[in-house]
């Protein structure tokens, strides 16, 4: 039997399951890079048009730590300015999601047993996973690429676009295609994934604010993703980053097989030891505390690491946004009168507006929890023993209390990192961390949302993604994109006050809260009256 | 609806009905489980058995008719009512993360209590770790998990859904010993399953099911009775097929010359050994149903039943309501 006996009949498997989730992710990347660029040429027709919005940008630290540093003064790169990296991260995502449904989760739960029996090779799952996932890269690169040159950007600009997304991507298929040996659970794999991400994003984010003479801009090398951005599509259009990316996907990819020859099926390299005989939990509110215990750490970690460096950016921001019209420009875009604004101010206020978003997520994982214990049968035998309400209400609770806590420690780090430059920590933190805390109703909407599906349209709960999706992209490309204002208020955090760039107002937070908890209080009075799964 | 009370009943079902989208699953379901008793609770995959067990315990919503599980509604008490009952399923799923103790002692806590010394015995008798993480464990063990926390919980009813799928034949008498003594406690025991040596050793009374409605209900000596048992006899004179259909209740009929073999039901075993006896018997045995023979009885879908209307209940499901 040859080494990859059955591949071939695990990747059409693998691609009959996913036959929507693939065309439909990668239509969605195509359209939001293609449809972008088409948007801000129509905007902009010409570069002279465009220039007094380029300048400030290039200049402005605050978007390029977001965005990445625009690779050319040139109409072409404005047009993809804000989705080569955003973008590049979704394509790194949708590498993770694939790799990791077709190893670790179907390992975990008992399916690849069943398949393991047949006349498979060991290495052909992984193989197959790993196919998977880089065709589905290398789709959506090449297919972004060519929608961009049809839409009327120069060729050879969108050949690198292209290879940029396709280092990035490949990257992430090597990555998780490792993490999904380490550990003994999808969770685990999440983790490691996920968290090389950030660790990536925050790298290059240093690297790129850092100044030209500043030791600092070296940090962008250690990150894959500033790898991609080294290509520089519609700039230089270096294509030599294209190997480096290769080379760290097969080194990756052979560790991960060499991973795999030292483990036993269902296990991990890290070996789980043996527990307490005893429980000391007496009530389900213990039980949720204890089952999300590792994701909060996790986030409690990341927010002091995000805090830390929106902090230190803070720093480098300073010493370059000298010139007159760029700060006459950010005073604009805060929607402020003049003189009244600080440009660091408006760079915290974008920022843990985006951080605001991520911290949704958490959010929204830990109440979806409620339909993974309800499917996984788990919910079966605790719901004999205690009340449909405890048990939904200590999820909620949970995801209320730990998405604030988080949001007031990224606050809290910020505004110590910064206080330590101005020499004021006082000041720093009283203003940052009730602008964190200002974004806390917006994110307990969302929260809402996901306990309403989850109460209501079980089936459905994976939408509560897509509403945060949503969400995320009225915030991000409704004021690029020109669209009128009201598009944005359709999103709970259009409704944010610009803390700490603009005063703080109650009225929109007090209703924002009103409304979650009247949406989380119809989601609740559904879960106690429909069926539960069995 | 008024419901009166039996304070010898802990369960009682009365009609009940549930349909998912156009599958009909429980179709006028029927059952009375008496108070310190071991019920079985049997028929064949996709009866209705869970259904009906996962409506006792509030997980779904009946479409209509009644159910009594300890005196309250199951869907609206679900508070008190779930203090007093413990649950083990056939298929026990564990967290991933948490060990089997930690486990037992949870859901012993939120049941209200355990008894120290029963966790101990049970764990013991059981040989199983309880430090191990719920990943670890095998189907078996999974299920051993949910066993020790339901048997050394302080509740009057256990509602047990095949609790033995994946035990070793050891372990399983493991398992009937510690139900005997439960119900030696004063606990009501119902327990459904497919393991026929199983039920004959436990059970006081059995409810057979089948598609969504009970077709008998009883102990198993009067289910034996309504069964029927096979007669082999070799005569003196000949008879013939016309002649012995003369008896009631009879089935697979075979005469050839002196020797005749067929099916009768128990309750008229009697007339056809007088008529038998005319012929001059010359040697004659008799096997009583086994209980496979039973249960494949019950279990084998009746073409008459397809053809019932459903209001009219069948005749064999009122001779065994009426004892």
């Amino acid at each position: 039997m040859s080494t990859f006996a059955g591949t071939g009949s695990l990747v059409r498997l693998a691609a009959r399951r996913d036959r929507v989730l693939i065309p439909v992710s990668v239509l969605a990347l195509v359209a939001f890079a293609a449809g972008s660029a088409q948007a801000t040429i129509d905007l902009y027709p010409t570069l002279s048009s465009a220039l007094d919005i380029i300048r400030p940008v290039l200049s402005n630290p605050a978007s390029v730590a977001l965005y990445g540093p625009m690779s050319s003064l040139t109409l072409d790169s404005f047009a993809v300015f804000k989705t080569v990296l955003l973008g590049g991260v979704f394509v790194c995502l949708l590498a993770y999601i694939v790799v990791r449904r077709h190893t670790r989760t179907e390992e975990e739960s008992g399916r690849l047993e069943l398949l393991g029996a047949g006349a498979i090779e060991r290495r052909s799952p992984l193989t197959a996973a790993i196919l998977l996932g880089t065709a589905t890269v290398v789709a959506t690169a090449a297919l972004t690429g060519a929608s961009l040159a049809a839409v009327g950007l120069d060729a050879r600009g969108s050949f690198a676009f292209a290879v940029c997304w396709l280092v990035m991507g490949l990257v992430w298929v090597g990555i998780t295609a490792v993490a999904a040996q380490l550990t003994e659970t999808t969770r685990g794999t999440a983790a490691t994934s996920l968290g090389a991400l950030g660790a990536a994003f925050l790298l290059r984010a240093l690297g790129d604010t850092a100044g030209d003479d500043n030791p600092a801009r070296l940090l962008s090398w250690l990150s894959p993703l500033g790898w991609g951005q080294k290509v520089s599509p519609y700039g230089d259009n270096r294509l030599w980053p294209f190997w480096l990316g290769l080379a760290a996907y097969v080194a990756l990819v052979a560790l991960a097989y060499q991973l795999q020859e030292r483990r036993d099926l269902g296990g991990g390299l890290l070996p789980s030891r043996p527990g307490s005989a005893r429980g000391s939990m007496r009530s389900v509110g213990a039980l949720t505390t204890r089952l999300t215990r590792g994701t909060l750490l996790g986030w409690g970690v990341s927010a002091v690491a995000i805090g830390s460096v929106v902090g230190s950016i803070a720093g480098n921001l300073e010493s370059l946004s000298n010139d007159d019209t760029t700060l006459d420009l950010m005073r604009k875009l805060a929607g402020a009168t003049a003189g009244q604004v600080h440009l660091v101010d408006v760079f915290f206020t974008t920022e843990l507006h985006i951080i605001a978003i991520a911290v949704a997520a958490m959010g929204i994982s830990i109440v979806t929890r409620l339909r993974t214990e309800e499917t996984s049968l788990r919910a079966e035998v605790l719901l004999t023993t205690t009340s449909r309400s405890a048990w939904a209400v200590s999820h909620l609770v949970v995801a209320l209390a730990s998405t604030a806590a988080v949001m007031a420690l990224v606050g809290l780090v910020a505004g110590m990192a910064d206080g330590k430059r101005s020499g004021d920590v006082g000041t720093s933190v009283g203003r940052l961390v009730p602008a964190a805390l200002a974004t806390v109703p917006a994110i307990w909407v969302c929260v809402a949302v996901a306990l309403l599906l989850v109460g209501l349209a079980p089936r459905l709960t994976g939408l509560a993604w897509a509403v945060l999706i949503t969400f995320l992209l009225l915030s991000e490309l409704v004021p690029v994109l020109g669209l009128p204002d009201w598009m944005t208020n359709l999103s709970p955090f259009g409704h944010v006050p610009s803390m700490p760039a603009q005063e703080g107002r109650l009225l929109p937070l007090v209703l924002l809260v009103a409304v979650a908890a009247a949406v989380a209080a119809v989601g609740l009075g559904g879960l106690r009256r429909r069926d539960i799964l069995a | 609806m008024c419901i009166v009370e039996d304070m010898t009943s802990a369960i009682q079902v009365h009609d009940l009905r549930k349909t998912f989208g156009r599958t009909v699953a429980l179709d006028g379901l029927d059952l009375e489980v008496s108070t310190g008793e071991i019920h079985g609770f049997l028929g064949p995959n996709g009866a209705g058995k869970s259904t009906t067990i996962r409506i006792l315990l509030g997980l779904l919503r009946s479409d209509s008719g009644s159910a009594t599980l300890l005196g309250g509604d199951p869907w609206r008490e679900v508070q008190t009512l779930h203090r007093r009952l413990a649950y083990v399923p056939g298929d026990v799923a564990l967290w991933p993360n948490l060990t089997g103790g930690e486990v037992i002692d949870l859901l012993g806590k939120l049941r209200g209590g355990l008894d120290e010394q029963r966790r101990a015995e049970l764990l013991e008798r059981f040989a199983l770790d309880p430090t191990k993480k719920g990943r670890s464990y095998s189907k078996g063990n999974r299920q051993k998990v949910a066993l020790v926390a339901a048997l050394s919980s302080d509740v009057e009813l256990l509602i047990l859904d095949e609790p033995t799928s994946g035990l070793d034949p050891l372990m399983e008498a493991v398992f009937k010993e510690a139900a005997r003594e439960r119900r030696r406690q004063g606990t009501t025991i119902l327990l459904s399953s497919h393991i026929l040596s199983e039920v004959e050793s436990l059970c006081d009374r059995v409810s057979i099911i089948r598609e969504g409605r009970n077709v008998e209900s009883g102990t198993l000596e009067q289910l034996r009775h309504l069964s029927r048992t096979t007669v082999d006899a070799t005569l003196d004179r000949p008879v013939t097929a016309e002649q012995l259909h003369a008896v009631p209740g009879l089935a697979d009929v075979s005469v050839t010359d002196h020797h005749v073999v067929c099916a009768v039901e128990t309750q008229h075993l009697g007339a056809l050994l007088a008529l038998l006896g005319q012929h001059g018997i010359r040697t004659l045995t008799s096997a009583p149903p086994t209980l496979e023979e039973l249960f494949m009885d019950q279990y084998r879908t009746d073409p008459a039943a397809a053809q019932r209307v459903p209001t009219t209940s069948s005749t064999r499901g009122e001779a065994a309501t009426t004892r």
